[in-house]
């Protein structure tokens, strides 16, 4: 009883007919069904990264301190002290369109187990979200079911949620973005890898039984949206928090043996790519027998269990005899433990169910023999800068400050944030709300920094300029708070690669994180590619999301954004020139989306940045804030609400005043001083060769800026807070 | 035989989800929507032929588990 | 003193309590599994830890109150052993019949983290007997079924009788007359939604909670 292949069918796979041709050159035969629906998911763009390997491969990841790059399921960075550190950043987009609440929550449970497959404790959660339209008529139900969904999951799970971002923009109005990101510690002796090795060892699945989840998730993330993919919710698959606590727990407890060879946790394609990804790094071979597994339903075909995506399962290669200790673990923590297959030196995977060989691959078929395409591509056209003076100025920029604190992309996010649990594991030495969140390493001094950053809008107008920017935001936000930036993990968010513009889009933003990591030292260690994020044709804006981490020697040592007492001196550290194009002033108070983004100088970034986190590091300065989204005047904005201090800045004549105050210049940061240790400063950046500049004074209850610009804090304040209670009703 | 136990909130209990639904039934248009509450449902399979012992035994499972009776009401179908 | 945190399947504040007790207490606390019979004889102070225990599934600390070694807890508890719950902890304690009342769902159906203000409303207990009577301190809330009920009738009983331990100053979940910890009638059980052990540090939020732990030595 076999399916017969028709073209039809290998559409519906979603393998084009010249990948069908390889298929059957590679087997010598015509599939089976099983083995169509492995191809399927094992070649569709999601696992095969076919359209992006090229370019991805071009990216630093090397350093004096990565343990592990790009390729196992999250990178490891050494923080000394036999200390390192794990994460990534994932992306479950097209999911959380479809069924939001589910979508996120499975999202946050698949990048956790990325990273305690790796052999650590995940400590810290982030998420870079991107909404349609605040009032479009979906985004409210999307941005609640989004934010309950990270919540449920990670809050049950344990796992502080520390840092984000949400922005909002027409072009996501049928794509939304959850890109989410997991920072774990693990001991560097301890560090888990998914390569197979041991012929005749023990393949063991663990975790949640299978059932027909996400038949095709894999494949649907690779997909163009269309109206008809409303219909395909059955197929969203839905988490489980409290087996995912309890497999962690497991997993830990049995890593903290050495009875394990290799783990790969069960994400999209579930058993299909854990058993070929082991299988394929190891050079090896992998057999299989369906009949072992644990099923939630009865009657599964082995197509439906081989692409079932049921979460929380993980598959495990045992040292052999270690079977019965291992399974003492998962019994105490009630979880299956069932051993399904084991390792051989034929390098195929064989899959067999009630007695008959369902599927027989060559492994490299599935990996290294996966196409690979390189798409043509155009260069994003330049745009034409924007004289400052051709902008439309304001008499009260009071009032534009009060406008922009409140707008979508800049309001308060604590709407969201207090709906994770941030403060659990009593580690969260900076909570949400400022430049990086910082978690202190459990039991020491030593801390992490972390922060997500993307600027869509500089990545639509130049995508190398915007993926520079996106790679130095990340790196100033750790710095600012006073962290040594170790290394990132991109979540690379784009449309269509079969169209040449946007394809250009991919790999301008490749060369622009390539060329920050060369010059910042700071390399690229995991990652995730998400394509095809378009609804009918309309793409969404190009989004590269980098994940930074840092490491803070002694977190009694970091900065905080708020004004501390008045009477400080308010000091502008990097070069202020006006750049207005591409800026939220120009969108939203102008309603104008043109003109190159701000140019990233690397050099800059880096002499300003090191020059910033000296100050840090010995005391100097009481407060620092980067300067981004909306300029200086946000910067000093919110460095006021967040002290509930005001300000007086004295701004300088060479500049017309909105671009002095809305410009978004680059590597700039704001701080505090006393006023004799201001004087010094000033001093010491001149020597640096660092520009520096006296803005004005801390004190009082207003914002005021020379020339008759004033706005109460406290009305900024209730203006900034307000946006999201009152969108969300 | 299977049991379907119906669990509810005891009447002047504030029931916030019943709420959310009722004003989200009325904002998807159906003005006739009064006072909504929300329970839960719970179908338990039973190896017992007798109806009144597995009366016995599901009313016992809601005073000890299914149900808290400080908040809840709860009501039991018996079907072969 | 000697404590002991008991961990149901889905704890998950066990480690940040265990922490706090050996912080103030200098010795280890002993990690009680849930699965076990009985806690050991020698320990002074029995911990239930926050966290999600079977998920929360059927009704917030319902399954976790069935836990084979609640029988030993509650045993423990009517014998004069100190139980300290703390937010699921609490809802363990209510479920399992050691406090009066229910915690349900927050009135507004999210899940609220944020450090909150507190009334210190009762002083004579062993936990809160090093603040002073209407003194406010700032611990964090973390939950999405934190929202105190109890009948009047027993309202008034807990407040005519001293066993509100804390109220909130700004009420985050709907909770009866503010109510965000009470005592058991003996007043060496208290439950909270807050979480004390989570403000032990200067650089993690603040020490008011450290004061609540101290108090037990």
């Amino acid at each position: 009883m076999s399916t017969p292949i028709t073209p039809a069918l290998i559409a519906e796979h979603g393998l084009s007919p010249d990948e069908y041709a390889r298929v059957l050159a590679l087997l010598s035969r015509e599939p089976t069904l099983t083995e169509l629906g492995i191809f399927s998911v094992m070649w569709s763009e999601h696992c095969s990264y076919k359209s992006t390997r090229i370019w991805l491969k071009t990216l630093p990841t090397k350093g004096p301190q990565v343990i592990q790059g790009p390729g196992e399921n999250a990178g490891v960075v050494d923080i000394g002290d036999g200390d390192a550190v794990v994460f990534k950043m994932e992306s479950h987009n097209h999911p959380s369109f479809i069924e939001p609440y589910q979508g996120a929550a499975t999202g946050v449970g698949g990048i956790m187990r990325d990273v305690f497959t790796m052999g650590a404790r995940p400590i810290a959660m982030l998420n870079a979200l991107r909404f349609g339209a605040p009032d479009h008529p979906r985004t409210r139900h999307l941005v609640s079911g989004v934010v309950a969904g990270i919540g449920g999951y990670g809050n049950c799970m344990g796992v502080p949620t520390v840092a984000g971002e949400v922005n909002f923009h027409p072009a996501y109005n049928g794509n939304i973005l959850v890109n989410a990101m997991c920072v774990g510690l693990a001991r560097t002796d301890k560090i888990f890898y998914s390569a197979a090795s041991g012929v005749g060892s023990p393949v063991v699945y663990v975790g949640s039984k299978t059932g027909r989840d996400g038949i095709h998730g894999a494949t649907m993330a690779s997909a163009e949206f269309d109206d008809a993919s409303e219909e395909k919710r059955p197929t969203v698959q839905v988490g489980d928090p409290f087996t995912e606590k309890l497999l962690l727990e497991a997993c830990l407890e049995l890593m903290a043996s050495d009875a394990i060879i290799a783990i790969q946790d069960m994400g999209a394609a579930g058993l299909t790519s854990s058993s070929a990804e082991m299988a394929s790094k190891g050079n090896l071979g992998i057999e299989l027998d369906l009949d072992h597994v644990p099923q939630r339903e009865a009657g599964m075909t082995a197509y439906e269990m081989m692409l079932s995506e049921s979460q929380e399962r993980m598959l495990v290669i045992l040292k052999p005899g270690r079977e019965a200790e291992a399974k003492k673990i998962f019994d105490k923590w009630e979880l299956d433990f069932a051993v399904i297959g084991r390792v051989t030196d034929t390098r195929r995977l064989v899959v067999r169910h009630k007695g008959e060989v369902m599927a027989d691959i060559p492994v490299m078929a599935l990996a290294d023999e996966a196409p690979l395409y390189e798409r043509p591509f155009v260069q994003t056209p330049k745009r034409e800068p924007i004289d400052p003076l051709s902008v439309p100025q304001q008499n009260d920029y009071g009032a534009t400050i009060l406008t922009l604190v409140a707008s979508p992309d800049l309001a308060s996010r604590r709407w969201v944030w207090e709906q994770y649990d941030h403060s659990v594991m009593a580690d969260t030495v900076q909570p949400p709300g400022g430049d990086a969140a910082i978690v202190r390493v459990h039991g020491t001094l030593k801390g992490l920094a972390m922060t997500s950053d993307v600027t869509p809008r500089y990545c639509l107008a130049d995508p190398v300029g915007g993926g520079k920017q996106a790679v130095a935001e990340t790196w100033r936000n750790i710095t600012a708070v006073g962290g040594v930036p170790l290394a990132y993990t991109d979540n690379m968010n784009f449309g269509n690669p079969q169209r040449p513009e946007i394809m250009g889009q991919f790999v301008g933003a490749i060369e622009g994180l390539r060329e920050a990591g060369l010059a910042l030292a700071y390399p690229v260690v995991s990652g995730n590619c998400s394509l095809y994020n378009e609804t009918n044709g309309q793409g969404i804006l190009p989004t590269p999301t980098i994940g930074g981490v840092g490491l803070i020697a002694d977190v009694r040592k970091t900065a905080t954004m708020p004004f501390k007492s008045a009477g400080e001196i308010i000091l502008l550290i990097g070069e202020t020139r006006g750049h207005l194009g591409a800026s939220i002033y120009l969108r939203d108070i102008c309603g104008r989306e043109d003109g190159p983004p701000p140019p990233v100088d690397l050099a800059a970034e880096r002499r300003n940045g090191d020059f910033v986190r000296g100050l840090i590091a010995s005391g100097r300065v009481t407060a620092v804030h980067d300067c981004s989204d909306g300029g200086l005047a946000l910067t000093l904005a919110e460095m006021a609400m967040a002290g509930g201090l005001g300000a007086a800045i004295e701004p300088p004549k060479d500049l017309p005043l909105h671009a002095f105050l809305f410009g978004e210049d680059q590597a700039r940061y704001v701080l505090t001083a006393s006023a004799p240790q201001a004087d010094a400063i000033l001093a010491d950046a001149e020597r640096a060769g660092v520009p520096a500049l006296r803005l004005g004074e801390t004190g009082g209850a207003a914002l005021t800026i020379r020339g008759g610009h004033t706005v109460a804090i406290a009305a900024l304040k209730a203006a900034h807070e307000d946006f999201f209670p009152k969108l969300m009703g | 035989m299977k049991a379907l136990v119906h669990i509810t909130l005891k009447k002047g209990v504030l029931d916030p989800q019943g709420k959310a639904i009722g004003h989200a039934l009325l904002g998807l248009g159906f003005p006739s929507v009064g006072d909504v509450r929300q329970g839960k449902f719970i179908e338990i399979e039973l190896a017992e032929t007798d109806e009144s012992r597995a009366r016995d035994a599901v009313k016992q499972m809601c005073e000890r588990l299914l149900a808290n009776t400080v908040i809840e009401n709860y009501a039991i179908e018996l079907r072969p | 003193m000697n404590s002991a945190v008991i961990v149901f399947p889905a704890s998950n504040c066990d480690r940040d309590a265990a922490d706090a007790l050996a912080k103030v207490t200098g010795k280890p606390s002993r990690m009680v599994w849930h699965g076990d019979a009985s806690v050991p004889d020698d320990i002074d102070l029995i911990v239930l830890p926050g966290g999600f225990s079977y998920g929360d599934y059927l009704r917030t600390g319902a399954m976790a109150a069935h836990s084979p070694i609640m029988k030993d807890v509650v045993r423990r508890a009517k014998a004069g052993t100190p139980v300290l719950g703390i937010c699921n902890g609490f809802q363990i304690l209510c479920e399992a019949g050691l406090l009066p009342g229910v915690l349900m769902r927050n009135a507004n159906l999210k899940f609220v983290c944020r450090p909150v203000p507190l009334v210190v409303e009762e002083t004579q207990s062993m936990y809160t007997r090093n603040y002073a009577k209407g003194e406010a301190i700032t611990v964090p809330v973390a939950h999405g079924e934190g929202n105190y009920f109890a009948d009047e009738e027993t309202l008034d009983q807990l407040e005519g009788e001293g066993r509100v331990a804390f109220r909130y100053v700004d009420n985050p979940n709907g909770s009866a007359r503010n109510i965000a910890g009470i005592l058991s009638e003996n007043r060496r059980i208290l439950g909270l939604m807050p979480h004390p052990e989570r403000v032990c540090d200067p650089l993690t939020g603040g020490t008011d909670g450290k004061r609540l732990f101290e108090a037990l030595l």
